[in-house]
Formats: structure tokens, sequence, C-alpha cells
């Protein structure tokens, strides 16, 4: 076996392969940015989260629809964004902190959702939803989820400098602007479609891997927040592509290889990242003059 | 009304009230935490507010800056917009490893002029420049924000102050763990801010300092003990009273009647 066939004769041979590799790279470029983020707010789980409060409104979608692209998509978008909207409006008119406000909503369409979805499915379509099929991605799911990432970055571009602001010092854009919780609430609208673009190939539950394993592993290599987005999309368009390899030479649901690569870089930038990875700090190297 | 005006002092300059407060009760779950205070920070004034540890102070900055909500009386502050009221809080709620530099932290401070979508541009760059060399930090700009000490980190956020051109300024106990030097630094740049006629409030615990440099004292111990000239302010007495009054908390606290 060549080189090439090894890397590209799976791509040229099959169109499935192509379209999942499109769509993983798509739901990358949207993804990873977002990821960045959602880190450097320390809030790195509420990707998990919103994954979790999708499946109610996905649910709701299949059992009205069956497995149609459309109305599980808009019923995910939905329930997602209303569990955003309560978890942020509960922790700022409360005192409760937002990581338990989203615990406690995501609970709670956790079990609404898997009540909605064995009403009527069988244990496949639980699947389904819950891991995706990245290999049988057709046209409109393709579409949307080139629409998303390309929505994603246009709009990130736009909120970009209220983002940051709000990530580094949410105290002070509350006294000195009016746009703090705009922008949040725009972040994380993104977050739900991008969550909600992903489940359709990596499922509700794996889709958060896409877009926080490349995120952590790019805090490892990178050190201003704009090389960090490039590290984490170049590493997260590296994954889907080592992972759909992976899945065809050895046979493997493609799936939670693709995330299991993710997690395999992840793991070496921890080890041997340029920033405080492990590897770095282990080495005593020669200090500098100052 | 204030007891500037109950200490029969007339200001040496005729101004107005900035900041106009009401019988003003701030404070947490119903427990008074500043009660029934009164009076105003004049136009271009230079205030510390002292007391005892819970005396309130922190909570009387969060309740001008409209963080807070009173429980009663008001907070009147009509001259002035959202963008000319800077603030800087005890322990700032940010991340010290955030990959930012100290360029980016400063033009955090120009954001009641350019918002989300204004470039910064040449002229407004050299204003950040400035800002930085009058901290004493020049050539810092490209230093990621984790490198720097504490009382590095003070300065950005006083040269970030600087840069916001607000016309009142909250200060909350901005020299705590902070070296000598850098308070005297910073200090000088809190007295040109008041030769500028800005208004400045600060939260302090340092009674010399106080004495050496802040022409207005308002001493609280949840309950206003005396505003007016720090050295009426500052007395034995009064710092005696503070003391005895800031009672411990009470869970089971009756209702405060005193407006009835």
């Amino acid at each position: 076996m060549t080189l090439a066939d090894l890397l590209l004769t799976p791509f040229l041979e099959f169109s499935f392969m192509r379209r999942a590799l499109v769509g993983c790279f798509a739901l990358a470029l949207g993804a990873a940015p977002v990821g960045v983020f959602l880190m450097l707010r320390r809030m790195s789980l509420m990707g998990d989260v919103m994954a979790h409060a999708i499946l109610p409104g996905a649910a709701v979608g299949f059992l009205v629809a069956g497995l149609s692209l459309g109305a599980m998509t808009a019923g995910g978008l939905t329930a997602g964004l209303i569990v955003a909207l309560l978890a942020g409006l509960v922790s700022r008119v409360t005192p409760l902190r937002e990581d338990a406000s989203f615990a406690a909503f995501y609970l709670i369409s956790l079990a609404a959702g898997v009540l909605i979805v064995s009403m009527r499915g069988s244990s496949v379509d639980l699947m389904h939803i819950l891991f995706g099929t990245v290999l049988a991605l057709n046209d409109a799911a393709l579409r949307l989820i080139a629409s998303i990432a390309t929505l994603t970055l246009f709009a990130m571009a736009a909120i970009y400098r209220g983002l940051v602001a709000e990530c580094f010092d949410p105290g002070f854009l509350r006294v000195a602007g009016v746009s703090g919780p705009f922008v949040h609430l725009i972040f994380l609208a993104l977050v739900v479609l991008n969550l909600v673009g992903g489940f359709h190939a990596l499922g509700t539950l794996m889709v958060v891997g896409i877009m926080m394993l490349p995120a952590v592993a790019a805090r490892f290599w990178a050190s201003q927040i704009w090389s960090m987005i490039l590290a984490a999309l170049l590493i997260a368009v590296v994954a889907s592509y080592a992972g759909l390899l992976l899945s065809y030479h050895a046979n493997l649901p493609s799936g939670p290889a693709i995330i299991l690569m993710a997690g395999g870089l992840c793991g070496i930038s921890i080890l041997a990242g340029g920033r405080d990875g492990v590897l770095v700090r282990l080495f005593r190297r020669r200090h500098l003059k100052a | 009304m204030g007891s500037i005006v109950k200490n029969g002092i007339a200001p040496a300059i005729v101004a107005s009230a900035l900041v106009q407060l009401t019988d003003l009760t701030l404070g947490y779950n119903r427990h008074p935490a500043v009660h029934h205070l009164g009076g105003a920070f004049l136009e271009g004034s230079l205030t510390a507010v002292v007391g005892p540890n819970g005396a309130g102070k922190s909570t009387l900055l969060k309740g001008i800056v409209g963080m807070l909500k009173p429980l009663d009386g008001e907070i009147s502050i009509p001259g002035l917009a959202r963008n000319d009221i800077a603030y800087l809080p005890q322990q700032a709620d940010v991340d010290r490893s955030f990959p930012i530099t100290v360029i980016d932290v400063l033009c955090l401070g120009l954001w009641g002029e350019i918002g989300l979508f204004q470039a910064v541009g040449r002229s407004r760059l050299a204003r950040v420049e400035a800002a930085l060399s009058a901290v004493g930090l020049d050539r810092f700009e490209q230093r990621p924000i984790g490198s720097l000490s504490g009382g590095q980190f003070q300065r950005v956020l006083f040269a970030r102050l600087l840069l916001q051109d607000a016309r009142l300024i909250l200060l909350d106990e901005p020299f705590t763990a902070i070296d000598m030097r850098t308070t005297a630094d910073l200090l000088q740049l809190i007295l040109r801010w008041h030769g500028e006629r800005r208004t400045i409030v600060a939260a302090l615990h340092d009674f010399d300092l106080v004495r050496e440099h802040f022409p207005e004292a308002l001493l609280l111990s949840r309950e206003p003990i005396a505003w007016g000239r720090t050295a009426e302010v500052l007395t034995p007495a009064n710092l005696l009273r503070a003391r005895q009054l800031c009672e411990s908390w009470d869970e089971a606290a009756d209702l405060c009647r005193r407006a009835d």
C-alpha cells in the first residue's frame, strides 16, 4: 500500500468519505473558534450542557416528523436557545451562579429529551441522535453545516471585541457599556447553532468534542487569542481528517474516531505543548538575563 | 441633607452636587450595609470613604455605580451618562492568565468612544501610549498580562481608568497589597485627576494617607459618622464612635422604623 492509498484513496474513491470530510471541515471552522471563547470564559462545560439541552427539541422534531433534518434542527435550536436564555436570565436576576443554573436547566431538558424519544422511537433512533451519522450526510445537511459555519465566522468577527472584553473582564463591560448582555446572548446563540449543526454529523453528545478538545489543545501552543483560534482550527481539521482515515482503515465508527483523534492531539498538546506543556515544565531550561 | 451643610463648612469653590444621596440604605437580603446616608459628592471633590472593615465602603461604591439597588432612599447622578463614570473594583474580576496584552487591556478604556465597531486609530493609540507612560510602564505594550506583577497590573488598570476620561471616578481600595512606590505614583495620578476637576471617591483604610492627600472624607460605620473636611472628620472621637458602632450581624434584626 502506498502513502497515497493510505491518505488519499478513501476520499478519491468514495463520495460519502468526501462528504464527511467537507462536513467535518465546515464544522471545525465554526465550532473551533466558539470553543476557544467558551474555554476563555471558563465555560468549557457549557458546550456539554447545551448539547444536552438540545436533545428534547430534537426529540420533539423527531416525534413530529421522524428523522427529518429540518424538524430536528428547528426543534434543537428552539430548545437550546430557550435553555440558554432561561439559564442566563436566572443567573443575572438571582444570585445563583451561571454554572449552577445551567446545570439545573440542562438536567431537566435531558430527562425530557430521553422521555420524548423513548415515547416513540427505537433505541436505534436514539443512537442516531446521540451519536450522529457523519458518513451519511446528505446535501441538505452539508448546506446546513456550511451555512452555520459561515454565519458563525461573520458573527464572531462582528462581536469579537465585545467577546474578548466579556471574557477578560465582565465586570468592566457591565459598568462601561451596555453591549455586554447583548454580546453574550449572540455568543450563546452561536454555541447552540454550532451544536445543532454538528449533531447531524457527530450526534448531540460528541459534537462538543470537536468544539472543546481543539480549543483546550490550542491553549498549549498559542499565547494570543487570534493565534489560539487559528491553532484550534488547525487541530480540529487535522483531527477530522485523521479520524475519518482511521475509521475507514480500521473499520471503526467515524464519529468517535474523529473525537478520539482530537483527544489524542489534545493529550499530545498537554504533554508537549510549547506554552506550559508538562514537558516544558519538567525540564528546567536556562533562565534569561532579564 | 449632607453633613457638609450640617458642619457649616462652605466649600471653597461654589460647586454643584454631582452625586446626591438621599436617605440612602444599601444592603444585602434586607440587612443594611450602608444605613440612612444622606449628602452629596460635589463636582470636582476628592473624597476618601473610610471606616472599619464591614463599614459599607465598597457597598456604597457599588450602589453609586449601579451594581446594587438601594433598599431604601435614592442615589441621583443627574448630570452623568454611563460613560462618564469609571469604577475600579477592589478585586477586579479578571483572569490574570487570560491571553491578552497590556495594550489591548488599555484599549478597553476607550470602550465608551469606540464601542464594538470603531477603529482605535492613530490618535487614540497615541493616547494609549501616553497613558501607559503616565503610569510608568513604557514599552510594556506587548507584554501579556500574565507576566505582570500585582503592582504593575494595578498600574495597567489605572492607565485604563485614565483613558476612560470619566468625570466621576470610583476607586475601591486601590492601594491594597501594593508597595509604597507604586502607591505614591498612583496617588499622583489621582491628584492630577483632582486638578482636572474630576470627581473622585475612593474607599481607603490608611488614615495617614487620607489625612495627607484627601481634602474631604466620609467616615462610615454602616451608619454615617461624619462627612466633610478630612481634619474634622478623622477626629479621635469620631473614630472611636466608628469602631463602636460597627455592630455585629444580627440575623433576626427587627424592621428599621427610623424613616416612619
